[in-house]
């Protein structure tokens, strides 16, 4: 019975992280249903940008004030979770407070006094994260792609900080011992009076309370993040390590067009020649994307990775002008797509049965997709290097190619310049006219 | 126009079996657009009064495919790329100038996966060497205290990560440049990009030109500044629309210097 807390404990962090480690490879698993991508290229810039935009969130501080708070909550937290490391050797060989025993004294008051200041302030952050998007209304919060869970997601996560916060101080407001010390207790010596009332036993039943609910909480949060917009603590990494590095104007010029264009364009080859061997059983390109599966590995991180923050769609030229498009909504619509059809793929024992939907019609619609200016500007303002862009671009080759869907007005353009070599109906051999009018 | 401008053609330059130090991508909307050609006529005398040794490609020139590939049509664009990078491959080019940033972009970013390879500038960095270099002097002071704003076209700014050589050249004039709320890197798209230039916007409730438009005038600006045939359209068409167009001009770099 004396092991009984050690194996409760165990128990827990097994479920806990075991539950996380499952999630993490259904997630691993459904960015593998992208379609191959080379990122071979300039590792030293991607490293850099690492360091610099996901590291060092650098396009986040360009809005002084949400970008600062933010950068308090994640050294916070991320610092705050050194101390997980002692509640695990603790709870795992029954010691207490075992950085207590094995560091410096002043050492160990160091880190807990830095981080109950740290706790405070995530404490403050959080609290103004609140009011600006319950109290103050801003409108990147509010627009009609952040009704329902994604609303409730902004303010879920809030809420476990402050509770986590709440109870590390709690913890550390109730240990006779490490309040007997006083060294470290900066904060936490302020709301023990709170307790005074306490006999030693009860102080001990709170303190043990808050000890486990702490590390439940965080197992708990661990395991939300799968179903947040909070994956992009972990998944900002990666996805800026495999955003672009080439200019932002730059779309990619499709292989399998060029095919077709060289085969054309060569008079040399023999479009009736039998293909060459093994070609056969190659399933035909499809030129553009309009299911999740057709896009990128890339774009598919990226999916995930969205904070939901709208940076993107505040930029966004279009959705100012009234105009349907929100590339923040191209990105939720991706992840959830995405989502649907991992799930479809567990239900069907790991193949994906056709469910007569796609992402293109039942998600992202075609007035969404033509409205789009290819600015960039959306590109430019995301905090953690997500390209909604291409997505749009990927979707309208798909529109233009294979379903000959564009506007009537564009398809006038496409032929005049198949024609003439000009978007307008001149004739090529008056190119040159400019020069004598 | 008092001298008859100088236009050489590639074709008359091989017959001479020489080469000209750089190649005029004159675009489709250079061509045949009646605003642009004010722009691409201003560009011209700019390089005929700093001696530039130039050539166009004429009617062998095509649309660079741009538009086409923004509006989702691979096939067309690679069509077209092929077709031009045949003709500026037989020509030898090396080194590409043009007013218009979606040529520039495309024939800078796309072509080259095509087997495309050349170096090129925008007219706004062309000016920029060109005045640098003491080619190209600015007497005068037309431009002296002038309020101008520069309106950031997306595929030279936030697309390439050209923001200073249009800045550069316009502060030459000695005019006061005065930025407008979002620009550079945050600039909003004067509306016409993506193939929008060709097609009716979809509903809303403002056309985006006019919300650039707006972000202009609170500069308090007697010029409007552009670096694109289809922005200056765009700022034309806004400035119209707000009444403005007695007192603000909407003019292109090109036509300010020509006249500095
Ligand atoms: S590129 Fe398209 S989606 Fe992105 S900001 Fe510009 S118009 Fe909006
Ligand atoms: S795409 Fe980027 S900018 Fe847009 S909501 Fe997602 S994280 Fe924010």
């Amino acid at each position: 019975m004396e092991y009984l807390p050690n194996i409760i404990f165990a128990v827990i962090l097994i479920l806990g992280i075991g539950y996380f480690a499952r999630n993490v490879q259904k997630l691993i698993r459904n960015i593998k249903l992208g379609q191959d991508v080379d990122v071979s290229e300039n590792k030293s810039q991607r490293w850099k940008n690492t360091i610099n935009i996901a590291l060092g969130q650098s396009k986040l501080v360009k809005r002084p004030v949400s970008g600062f708070l933010h950068v308090i909550v994640y050294v916070g937290f991320i610092i705050i979770n050194i101390e997980v490391l002692e509640i695990i050797i603790d709870g795992l060989f029954g010691t207490h407070r075992i950085g207590q025993e094995l560091l410096p004294a002043a050492l160990y008051g160091f880190l807990i006094g830095t981080f109950e200041v740290l706790a405070v302030l995530v404490l403050v952050s959080v609290t103004v994260f609140w009011i600006r998007r319950n109290v103050i209304k801003i409108k990147r919060f509010l627009s009609s792609e952040m009704k329902g869970w994604p609303k409730s997601d902004g303010n879920i996560i809030l809420y476990f900080e402050v509770v986590l916060m709440g109870l590390f101080l709690i913890m550390n407001a109730t240990d006779t011992v490490f309040q007997g010390a006083n060294s470290g207790n900066v904060i936490s010596q302020f709301i023990a009076p709170l307790f005074n009332g306490f006999s030693i036993e009860a102080l001990h039943t709170v303190e043990r309370i808050a000890w486990w609910l702490h590390i439940v909480g965080i197992l708990t949060f661990l395991n939300y993040l799968y179903f947040s917009k909070h994956l992009h603590i972990l998944l900002a990494f990666p996805n800026v390590y495999y955003g672009s590095v080439s200019p932002k104007g730059k779309f990619n010029n499709l292989d399998a067009v060029t095919a077709e264009v060289k085969l054309m364009m060569d008079p040399n080859a023999d479009p009736f020649a039998a293909p060459p061997e093994g070609a056969e059983d190659e399933v035909p390109a499809k030129f553009g994307a309009s299911d999740v599966m057709d896009l990128t590995k890339v774009q598919l991180l990226n999916a995930y990775t969205c904070t939901e923050c709208g940076r993107c769609t505040s930029e966004c030229p279009a959705n100012l002008t009234g105009k349907k498009l929100s590339p923040r909504k191209i990105m939720m619509d991706t992840r959830d797509r995405l989502e649907e059809v991992g799930k479809n793929i567990d239900a069907n024992k790991g193949e994906f049965k056709d469910d007569g939907k796609q992402l293109l019609g039942d998600y992202i619609t075609n007035e969404e997709l033509w409205a789009c200016t290819t600015c960039n500007a959306c590109v430019e303002a995301c905090p953690v290097s997500i390209n909604p862009l291409s997505i749009i671009m990927d979707m309208r080759r798909y529109l233009v190619m294979e379903q000959s869907a564009a506007p009537t007005e564009l398809n006038t353009m496409m032929t005049n310049i198949e024609n003439n070599g000009a978007p307008w109906p001149y004739n090529q051999m008056d190119r040159l006219n400019w020069k004598d009018e | 126009m008092s001298e008859e401008p100088k236009v050489p053609t590639m074709a008359e330059y091989m017959a001479e079996g020489k080469q000209p130090e750089i190649l005029f991508w004159v675009g489709s909307a250079g061509s045949y657009d009646d605003r642009a050609k004010k722009i691409t006529k201003a560009f011209v005398k700019i390089l005929n009064k700093a001696n530039v040794d130039f050539a166009v490609l004429g009617t062998e020139e095509s649309n660079t495919g741009d538009v086409a590939k923004r509006a989702g049509n691979e096939f067309l664009f690679q069509m077209q790329a092929v077709m031009n990078i045949e003709v500026l491959n037989a020509y030898e080019v090396k080194r590409i100038v043009t007013c218009d940033p979606h040529s520039f972009n495309c024939i800078k970013n796309e072509y080259p996966g095509l087997g495309g390879h050349y170096e090129v500038i925008h007219h706004t960095q062309f000016i920029e060497q060109l005045i640098a270099s003491g080619r190209l002097t600015l007497d005068g002071d037309v431009y002296k205290g002038k309020r101008i704003t520069f309106h950031d076209p997306c595929y030279l700014g936030r697309a390439n990560s050209v923001y200073d050589a249009p800045r550069d050249v316009l502060k030459k004039t000695n005019a006061t440049l005065i930025e407008m709320k979002r620009h550079k890197g945050t600039a909003l798209c004067c509306g016409a990009g993506g193939a929008q230039m060709f097609k009716d916007a979809e509903p809303g409730n403002k056309e985006i030109n006019i919300l650039r438009t707006e972000d202009a005038l609170e500069t308090k600006p007697e010029i409007i500044a552009t670096g694109c045939p289809y922005c200056n359209t765009m700022m034309t068409d806004g400035v119209k629309f707000k009444e403005k167009e007695a007192e603000i001009k909407v003019m292109d770099i090109a036509e300010l210097i020509a006249n500095a």
